[in-house]
Order: C-alpha cells, then structure tokens, then sequence
C-alpha cells in the first residue's frame, strides 16, 4: 500500500497504531450505567426518581425490621418494650404461630399430623414434579391421598383402606376389560370400585377403633393447612375433569359438546365467591336431607367444578393448537378413540398447556382466601376474625399482612418459576 | 375423531349399538343424556321434598317488599323503605361503578408497568418486574384488606381534622383524605351550565373535524397542516370564554368540617376507594404482562422495514407497531376486565354494597330466599360476561388479519 501511494500522497502511515483501551466512560462499570441508567434527560430522572424511591422504602422498612419484637404477648407489652421506637411486633406471628398454620379449633397436640402430611406432601409430589426422581415413588405418590385423609381428618385408618382397596380392584377390573373396549374396562372399573368400597364400608363401623387417630371434624380444619387442603385437593381432580371436559368440548357428538359447553361457559361467567355460596346456603336443597355433606366437602366440589372448567379451557387451547396431521396419523394407524388421545394427542397437548394450567393452579391457590368471606378460618380468615378481633393483638395488621403476603407469594412464585423450569425441560421442538 | 367404519355386514344387529363406530356415537350420547337427566331429576326432587320439608316455595315476591336496610354508597335514590328490587339495583350499579373505575386504572396502570418493563432503564425494569410479580402472586382479597388497613389505622379520622391546631389538614384546602374515605369538591350546575357543556362538546367535535380536514388536505393536496397547537386551543379556549362570559354558571362545593364530619362534596367510601385500588393494581399487574408480551410480539423487522421507509420514530409506534401490538393486546385485556368485575364481587370483604353485598348478602339473609337470590346473582354476572365476550369477538372478527 505505502509503496504505490508514496509519491502522490503526503504522508501515509506504514506501521499499525497500539491498540489502546477504551475511554473510561466506554468501559465497565461507567459504560454500563451510562447506557443502562442515564441514556438521555428522561431516563436519568427515571433513574433518580427509582433510587428514590428504593431509598424511602429501605429507610422506612429496614429499622421497622431490625427493632422486631419476637417474644411478648399481646400489643400492648410489645408496644411497652419498644418504647415508642419504630419497630415491628413480630411476636403476634410467633404467638399465634399455630393458630395462623392450623386453625384455632384442631386439637393442638395433633398438630405433628397435619405436618407430617405436609412432608410426605413434597416426597409425593416429587417424583410427579421432577421426572429425574425413582419411578418408585410413584407408589407413594398413589398412596399419598389415603395416608393424608387419614392423617389429617384421623378416624380408624380402615375408611381410606377400604377406599384404596376399592380404587385396586377398580384399577385391575379395568386391566381385565381394557383389552375389548376402553368404555368397558372404565366401566368394569367404576362398578368394581364402587361395589368393593360399599362393601368394605361396613369393616369399619365394626372396628372403630381400629389404627385409630382422635377424629377432627372438617369445620375445626383452619389457617394455611386449609388453604393448602384446598389447593392440592382442588387442583388435582380438577385435572382428570377439566380434561375430559376439553375432549367434550371438541368432541363430534353434539349433545355430549353442547353439555360440557354450557357447563364450562356457566362456570365461567360467575364468580367464585357466587358459587361459594352457593356451597354454603343453596346445595344443601339439592341433597337428601339425611346426607349432612359438610361445609369443606361442598366447597371441594364446587372450587373443583370452578377450576376443570378454566383447565378445560386450557386444554382445549392445546389440542386445538396440535396440527391436524396428529390426529390424521393417529387415525391411519388404527388407533380408536382412546388410544389415539392417550398415545398421541394427548401428551403433546398436555405439554402445550402446561403454562396455562399452572396459571390456573396458581390463580386457583390465590382463591382459596375467598372461602374466608363464607365464614370459614383460613390464614386470611384468622387474621380477619380470631386474631386481629383478640383482645391482644388489635390493631397488629402489619405484621399479619405482611405474613400474609410472604406466605403467598413464595408458593405461588415458586409454581411459577417451576412451570417456566419444565417448559424448558419438556421442549423438544427448536433444538 | 376416529372415522374408520367397518363394511356393513348384513342387517342391523343391537350388538352393533356398541361395536359399530358408525352408532356407537349414538349410544353413547344417548347414555350421557339418560345420566344427566336423571342426575337433574334427583336434584330437583330432592329439592322439590326438601323445599316442602321446610314449607317454602320458589318465589320471587320478596323483591317488591320494602328492603329494611340502609345501604351507605347509592348512585341512585334509594331508602330503607325501597323495595330489596331497588335496593339490587343499587347494588348492580355499584358494581358498574367499581368495575367502571377499575378497568380505567388498572388500564393507565398496566399499560405504563407493561411499556416501562421494556425500558433501557435496568432499574426502572427491574423495579417494574418486581411490581408485576409481587401483585401477581399474592390473592387479591388481601390486597383488599390491606388498602382496607391503611384507612383504619394510617389515615387521620374527620374528628382530627379540628380545632386550631389540627393533626391533619385538607390538601390545596379541597381535598379530605380520611379514615372513613375520600372527600373533594363537586361541581354545581347552575341554570346556563347547559350551555357551556354544550359548547365543550361542540369544541371537542371541532377538533375531530380539523383532524378529518388535515388528513383529507394530505391526502388529496399533499399540503401539511399543523393540527396539535390548534387542537389544544380548541379543546380550552371557548368552553373558558363561555364560562366567564355567562357569570361561572359552574362553581365548586368543597366538602367542610362541620361537627364530627365532613358535609358537602362528593364522598367515596373507603370501602370503595381499597376495592377500586386493591383491584386496579392487582390487575395492573396482569394488564402489564399482556401489553409487554403484545409489544414483544411485534418482530423487530416490522421497526426497522418501517424505519427503512423513512418515518420518525413516533410514527413507527403509531403507525406501524402499535397497530399490530394491539391485535396481541386487546383479547386478554378484554378477558381482564372481565376477571376484574367478577373479582368487584369481593366488595363483600370490606362491605361496599355491589351486588354481591345488597341481593347476595343483606336481603338473602333477610329474606332467606337463598336460592332465587343467588340465581339472580349468577345471571346478572352471567349476562355481563357474555356480553363481554360478545364485544370481544366483534373485536377480534374486525381486526383478523384479512387473508386470501
């Protein structure tokens, strides 16, 4: 280059510049806040206006933080101690601990009940939830139901025996009658389930006392546990239903489409809290007088209606988004109806749909506060009723909110952030 | 969805109810219906012997009976000596009413959240995403009560707003913010106020017409037309010349202290006000997820073709990106207000009498007319949703993307 331009250019450069380092405010810590923080006039203020407000929060929140009280027994002692500091009586929580997780009316030396159904809780779900978990414990997950019916409501272990009992010979009737048709073995399997518990049900008014725990009837159930009964509970019928309501719903039979329609519409159209009351005042009509469901069972039915009909929904978004080749393959192969959704529909809808179902589990979870408007005692309903109207600790909302508001927001973040993670566990396309 | 059909093999045998696929849908939905009308048969008999139990009927007479209650938050005339009908139709349009104002805010809220969480500005999204995930997973009933504690144990009550040396002022001397809700100045309408309505609504018309005009001069002329410093003009200057010219027929009645209470102005309930709010910010939080995902779903090719054309950036965003945002946006927006008017039935939490408070609540328990009154219930909230669905698809039918 140096050499054809030597003669008629006045100078030319031959040898490289050094490289040098970038200016200082191109570089590190001040390029990355000039362009994250103050690119322009409005940005800036957005930035000061933020710090701010961080700073106001973190002033304000942190010495109410520091100067908690843990350890006194009602307001006003606690309000003594501080001696007009700012500072937060956290002793409400530890005081009112198990009122806040049980309920003010479970026999408080069954409390190690409902907490251990809580552990064996997150050992069932987790060979459901994380697929790198033993197959094995899949059993126990099967077998969970049972084991926290018993642990929780107590009674002679017998009734949820003889349940599972019923649920087996349901299960190996429907193995025996699978290979006709899918119809009869679900047939086959209902009539011998419902044919061995009602006979099993008579086992256990013979021997009452048989493996017994203290009974707890449903109506001193209370606080987070039933938040979390309700949740779980809930959540998991709802499934099976809300699929099988999508499947009628894209069904060719008119009759069986326009009856889950109609159903899935309805629900949808009301409030949780209208058909809440409709559990609490109106369903006792539809029943025989001497059938006594009680309170927690009839909102279970219809906080389980109100979710299949959203995770129907849900569902139906994911088979409608399946290509249509899926269920022309599944056809060519000479699948029937059964074993083309359950071997290829199916598992690829469900995945579709996993966002939109943990929204509604999450949404559902969040609901079941609203039980507390119909009187009964979950955490919110504590807070509103047993404890904030005590003598004690009148006036302590804070410190309960907050409680609140940190116990929600684990779980449901926690699901959230679950779901993102088998997103991407289960995405097999774009790889 | 399965079509195969066997050759048909001679005459119709009953076996074939089951295994022929061509009836087997017949069978089955016959089954359905037998099990479902029998299902509504045992219900209804059931409450048709249970309701005789008791000596009650199925009635709706107690709608004309005078309701017997007071209700603190009317939009429209009503005593304890109106009928529980009237006294539901208070309930129905404070329910409108907290809807109305929830959707508004909520929308201001979510849209603002939803453009700041796509910020350059690190901790402006941070804070924002830390916003939208807060609201979002925690219930919004104790948002409610929350809001709902803030008035009974921050705010001053009316009573320290007395004496020389009060704890609390009002704010700019119009403004009361108190434990038991909010108070402000209302508007008076004198006798001419109809004419300075008038004419704001004719300056308002006036300005769509010089905007029609500047576009039509664009597009048959070519010639430019400055349209926003007019616009403003227009939108100001006449309605405050009438208004002065005619003597301020419009003038203000500020809520005054007298007693133990604020009189005068318009008064929201602090029932209402933690209602609106707790039910605004919680769907805020949802709005703003919706908006950054309709803004996210605009590929960037769209910016830059438009930018290649030539147009400045605001007009990328009004003409080019906003245009296909909001295709993404409206339907769960829609589907948001929707969850916000059902979630308004919460007012019962902290006793706003909407619908849920008036006919779900006092007059069913008066009455004991459960069923009739929890069935009116489920059909007004029916109707709005349907209606709301309806709306929603007359949106989504126009804005389909018409292709060949």
């Amino acid at each position: 280059m140096s050499d054809t331009h030597a003669q008629s250019v006045a100078y030319v450069r031959d040898t490289m510049l050094p490289e040098q380092a970038p200016p200082v405010t191109e570089a590190g810590v001040i390029k990355w806040m000039r362009e994250n923080l103050f690119k322009g006039w409005f940005n800036s203020i957005l930035t000061i206006v933020s710090l701010y407000f961080i700073y106001q929060i973190v002033t304000g929140a942190f010495p109410w933080f520091a100067n908690g009280i843990w350890s006194t027994s009602s307001l006003a002692e606690c309000r003594e101690v501080l001696d007009g500091a700012t500072g937060a009586c956290f002793s409400v929580l530890t005081e009112r601990w198990n009122q806040l997780l049980f309920g003010f009316k479970y026999p408080s030396e069954g409390y190690w009940r409902p907490t251990l159904a809580f552990v064996f809780l997150i050992v069932a779900l987790a060979p459901a939830l994380y697929p790198a978990a033993p197959r094995k414990m899949l059993f126990f997950t099967g077998l969970y139901p049972f084991i926290a019916f018993w642990l929780i409501w107590g009674g002679t272990i017998l009734i949820p025996l003889m349940v599972l009992i019923g649920v087996i010979a349901g299960y190996f009737a429907f193995k025996r009658f699978e290979r006709q048709s899918f119809a009869m073995g679900m047939l086959a399997g209902l009539l011998a389930a419902v044919v061995v518990i009602w006979a099993g049900g008579l086992i256990p008014s013979l021997l009452p006392g048989f493996l017994a725990l203290e009974a707890v009837p449903s109506r001193d159930l209370g606080g987070f546990m039933l938040n979390m009964i309700l949740g779980t509970v809930c959540v998991s019928l709802s499934l099976p239903i809300g699929i099988l309501l999508a499947l009628g719903r894209q069904s060719s039979m008119p009759i069986i489409k326009w009856i889950c329609v109609i159903f899935i519409e309805f629900i949808r159209g009301v409030p949780l809290i209208t058909l809440l009351f409709v559990a609490n005042v109106v369903l006792a009509y539809f029943f025989p007088p001497d059938a006594n469901i009680d309170l927690v069972l009839r909102v279970i039915i219809m906080i389980t209606m109100f979710a299949s009909a959203y995770i129907a929904e849900v569902i139906r978004g994911g088979l409608a988004a399946l290509p249509r080749g899926q269920y022309e393959a599944a056809d060519s192969l000479g699948l029937d109806y059964a074993q083309s959704m359950r071997l290829i529909i199916l598992p690829q809808a469900l995945k579709i749909s996993i966002p939109g179902i943990v929204n509604v589990a999450v949404g559902l979870f969040k609901d079941t506060t609203l039980v507390s408007v119909i009187s009964m005692f979950d955490l919110v309903g504590m807070i509103r009723g047993p404890i904030l109207a005590s003598t004690e600790w009148n006036g302590v909302y804070w410190e309960l909110w907050g409680f609140a508001v940190f116990v929600f927001f684990i779980v449901c973040f926690s699901i959230s952030k679950y779901s993102q993670w088998l997103e991407r566990q289960l995405a097999t396309d774009h790889r | 969805m399965s079509s195969i059909s066997d050759p048909p093999s001679g005459s119709f045998q009953l076996s074939m109810l089951i295994n022929d696929t061509r009836y087997r849908s017949y069978t089955f939905q016959f089954v359905a219906l037998l099990l479902l009308i029998m299902a509504f048969a045992y219900l209804g008999y059931n409450l048709i012997s249970n309701l005789q139990a008791a000596g009650l009927n199925i009635s709706y007479q107690f709608l004309g009976e005078p309701a017997g209650y007071d209700i603190n938050q009317t939009l429209i005339p009503y005593t304890s000596q109106s009928t529980h009908w009237q006294a539901s139709l208070v309930g129905v349009l404070n329910t409108l009413l907290v809807a109305l104002l929830g959707c508004l805010m909520a929308t201001i809220i979510g849209v603002v959240v939803g453009v700041l969480r796509l910020s350059n500005n690190w901790l402006v999204r941070q804070l924002m995403s830390v916003y939208v995930e807060i609201f979002r997973n925690v219930p919004v009933l104790i948002w409610i009560l929350i809001i709902m504690a803030i008035f009974v144990a921050v705010l001053p009550q009316p009573r320290d707003f007395r004496g020389d040396d009060p704890e609390a002022t009002m704010v700019l001397g119009a403004f009361a913010f108190t434990g038991r809700g909010f108070y402000s100045p209302a508007p008076i309408f004198g006798p001419l106020s109809g004419i300075v309505i008038a004419v704001f609504l004719a300056s308002i018309a006036g300005i769509f017409a010089l905007r029609s005009y500047a576009k039509k001069a664009l597009f048959d002329r070519g010639q430019v037309i400055k349209t926003f410093w007019p616009s403003v003009a227009i939108f100001f200057l006449p309605t405050i010349i009438v208004y002065f010219v005619l003597g301020r027929p419009i003038t203000l009645e500020y809520p005054a202290l007298t007693g133990f209470n604020f009189q005068g102005g318009i008064f929201m309930r602090n029932s209402l006000i933690s209602l609106w709010f707790a039910l605004s910010i919680y769907t805020a939080a949802f709005i703003a997820e919706n908006v950054r995902a309709g803004i996210l779903a605009v590929s960037k090719g769209q910016t830059e073709a438009a930018a290649s054309l030539g147009l400045r950036p605001g007009r990328i965003m009004n003409l080019v990106v906003l245009p296909q945002a909001l295709r993404v946006i409206v339907p769960p927006l829609i589907s948001q207000y929707l969850n916000l008017t059902k979630n308004s039935s919460l007012a019962i939490a902290v006793g706003y009498m909407d619908l849920t408070g008036t006919l779900g609540g006092i007059t069913l328990n008066q009455t004991g007319r459960a069923i009739e009154a929890i069935f009116l219930l489920m059909l007004f909230y029916l109707a709005i949703s349907l209606a709301i669905s309806a709306i929603m698809n007359v949106y989504n039918n126009s804005v389909r993307l018409k292709e060949r």
